[in-house]
């Protein structure tokens, strides 16, 4: 596990890898399939591949994580130094919440997008977009 | 993980390429876990795998359960 490049692990390339892999299959469906559902399944993939980037990204190697649980601060009283002290041991928590936020924005957008895809099928009778012409309603 | 994307890309029974998604997210939560992100794996397990299949699954029942063969209209018009 010597293999360094731009002062990264592995394991670390593993994860980019894997992340911009789900990214580019994502963008595949979404960007070459006729059928609605499937292309909001493939826009549902993308947003998982950028959520293991995003996270992987603050990753640190042997890192705990951001929380100052009970059992990680006893018998020590948090002054300044104390905190600091134990916040170099931690993951990046900013990712963490940037992520939290986009899977739940993820999930609305897929449901409106679901939900006009129920509108085109009702008017349309199809799911092809090769079938639906029209922009007028 | 990148097997299950692919699998939910080329499956033409659409319910069959909804699990695949269910299982992306299971297996992402289990990958958060492991990247010390304990909170946004709970979130990931609970909207992930459950409300996205569902909404996916209702949105299937109200449409069509197989993808249509995409190769159909490729062929220029013969009339």
């Amino acid at each position: 596990m010597e293999f360094k490049l731009f002062d990264l692990s592995i394991v670390e390339y593993a994860f980019f890898v894997t992340s911009v892999l789900i990214i580019l299959i994502g963008l595949y469906a979404a960007l070459v399939k006729k059928t609605l559902i499937k292309i909001v399944i493939g826009l549902s993939i993308l947003d998982a591949g950028i959520n293991l980037l995003l996270i992987s990204i603050g990753y640190l190697k042997a890192g705990t994580a951001p929380i100052f649980s009970p059992a990680l601060v006893k018998n020590m009283p948090l002054t300044l130094e104390n905190i600091k002290k134990l916040s170099e041991g931690m993951v990046d928590p900013v990712p963490q919440a940037l992520v939290l936020t986009a899977i739940v924005i993820g999930f609305g957008v897929t449901a409106v997008a679901l939900s006009l895809v129920i509108r085109l099928y009702r008017h349309h009778h199809t799911l092809n977009i090769d079938e639906i012409k029209n922009l007028k309603w | 993980m990148t097997g299950a994307a692919v699998y939910s890309v080329v499956q033409r029974d659409l319910l069959y390429a909804v699990i695949g998604t269910g299982v992306i997210s299971l297996i992402l939560s289990i990958l958060f876990l492991f990247l010390q992100a304990p909170d946004v794996a709970l979130t990931e397990a609970a909207i992930g795998v459950a409300l996205t299949t569902i909404i996916f699954i209702i949105t299937i029942r109200n449409t069509v359960r197989y993808e249509e063969d995409s190769n159909r209209h490729s062929k220029p018009a013969s009339k």
